[in-house]
């Protein structure tokens, strides 16, 4: 199980940091979707099959999005070199990784070891909550019954980004 | 945007309503099995995108398309917070109240309002993400 | 604790890339790196070994269930991230069709 989970979470490494470094546009954002579908396995060997469902297709999506876009505007990205600028930021970078992996090795101690997590705030959600909500699936109790406040402010957001890029994208229909 | 081959469309005309289908059946049955409003409204969403893709821009008239599911998704929003007013207005002062009999777990009818909530989460979240892809392809279309 | 380090090095990568790149649709893509590292690390830890999908059967009752919080904090923030990365592409083909070029830089010159 740890195992299965460390080599997928491998390739999706792997994949992040071609699709960081190639040369041509469209390959970067394929090279994107094995991040994507390898969180799919991931979700399904964590017995999360509504997680699953969503990601599949919610990642198809996004790639069909971000191909159209680069096919509509320049593909290749310039080589640019390492100018004084560039070697800064690249140092800065590397400074930032390592104080925050100082912090995540300090965390690490606080955190259950992985598959044996403790349930503090669900375990009163999960105490008879298919009598409290009715509901079959607890995913579902949580997120409409319990949780109704995070999901109403999810949907609003959903509805302002959608507006969002109706108003950026209009040329016309403004006389 | 141009339409794809005969072979493509046909397929589609056959694809397209089997996977409405079973969008609309993870949406129903969202609080009995894996599945729910979010999942079932982006495989509707799916559908739709499958068929503007094969047959092109000039065979569906995108505008009014835009128009209708603009409106259809701020309709739905506005019936969820309607549903959550409805259950602060009845009864215990509580904001996202189920105010309906649970019934049994496992039956179809059952757990109250949260069927409810799930059918009109799936519209809004199939009409958002179909107007952020028809947005992009009508915005291809007016510009060259 | 292995595939904690893994899920971190993969948020690390987004970082790296958000932080040294040019080109706007690399921004975009570290920037969804970041976000599915954050997702793949709350499925992780609502996991429990021998724990069974969070569906309750009336028939067998006082099974062991995964955690169902982190999964449903995770499920909406996954269509958020989809109308997010759509948003900001929008921004970015306006931009490239006013100054020609994805590179950032040219483009604080240009406005000059």
């Amino acid at each position: 199980m740890e195992l299965a989970l460390t080599i997928i979470t491998g390739f999706m490494v792997i994949g992040a940091i071609y699709a960081i470094h190639a040369k041509d546009l469209l390959s970067a954002v394929i090279a994107c979707g094995i991040v994507g579908y390898g969180l799919v396995i991931c979700f399904l060997l964590l017995k999360a099959p509504d997680l699953a469902i969503v990601q599949i297709v919610v990642d198809t999506m996004s790639l069909i999005i971000m191909v159209t876009v680069v096919l509509n505007t320049s593909r290749e990205e310039p080589y640019y070199g390492l100018d004084s600028r560039g070697r800064t930021l690249a140092v800065a970078a590397l400074a930032l990784i390592i104080a925050l992996l100082y912090y995540f090795v300090i965390s690490t101690g606080h955190l259950d070891a992985f598959g044996e997590s403790h349930l503090r705030m669900s375990e009163a959600y999960m105490n008879g909550a298919a009598e409290k909500t009715g509901s079959a699936n607890l995913v579902t109790g949580v997120v409409f019954d319990f949780r109704g406040y995070d999901t109403l402010g999810e949907a609003t957001v959903l509805v302002t980004a959608v507006l969002g890029v109706i108003a950026i994208l209009r040329l016309k229909g403004k006389k | 945007m141009k339409g794809m081959t005969t072979i493509v469309k046909k397929t589609t005309q056959i694809l397209a309503g089997i996977i409405f289908l079973y969008g609309a059946y993870v949406v129903i049955h969202g609080h009995l099995t894996p599945g729910g409003g979010f999942a079932g409204g982006v495989i509707m969403a799916g559908a739709f995108i499958l068929v503007t893709l094969a047959f092109g821009g000039g065979f569906l008239n995108l505008k009014k398309e835009e128009t209708g599911s603009t409106a259809t998704e701020n309709i739905a929003v506005l019936i969820v917070i309607i549903l959550s007013l409805v259950g602060l207005f009845l009864g215990a002062k509580v904001f996202f109240l189920n105010f309906l009999p649970r019934g049994t777990v496992g039956e179809l009818v059952s757990a109250g309002v949260l069927p409810l909530y799930n059918i009109f989460v799936g519209i809004e979240v199939t009409s958002s993400i179909f107007i952020l892809f028809l947005a992009l392809v009508i915005f291809k279309e007016e510009d060259t | 604790m292995i595939p904690y380090w893994m899920c971190f090095a993969l948020f690390l990568v987004g970082l790296y890339g958000v932080i040294t790149r040019r080109n706007l649709v690399k921004i975009a893509i570290s920037l969804s790196i970041m976000e599915v590292s954050t997702f793949l690390f709350f499925a992780l830890m609502g996991y429990i070994e021998g724990g069974k999908f969070p569906i309750v059967d009336p028939a067998e009752p006082g099974q062991l269930y995964v955690d169902p919080l982190p999964q449903a904090l995770v499920l909406t923030a996954i269509v958020i991230g989809l109308a997010t990365t759509s948003l900001l592409m929008a921004v970015i083909i306006r931009i490239y069709r006013k100054y020609k070029t994805f590179d950032i830089r040219e483009i604080r010159n240009l406005r000059g």
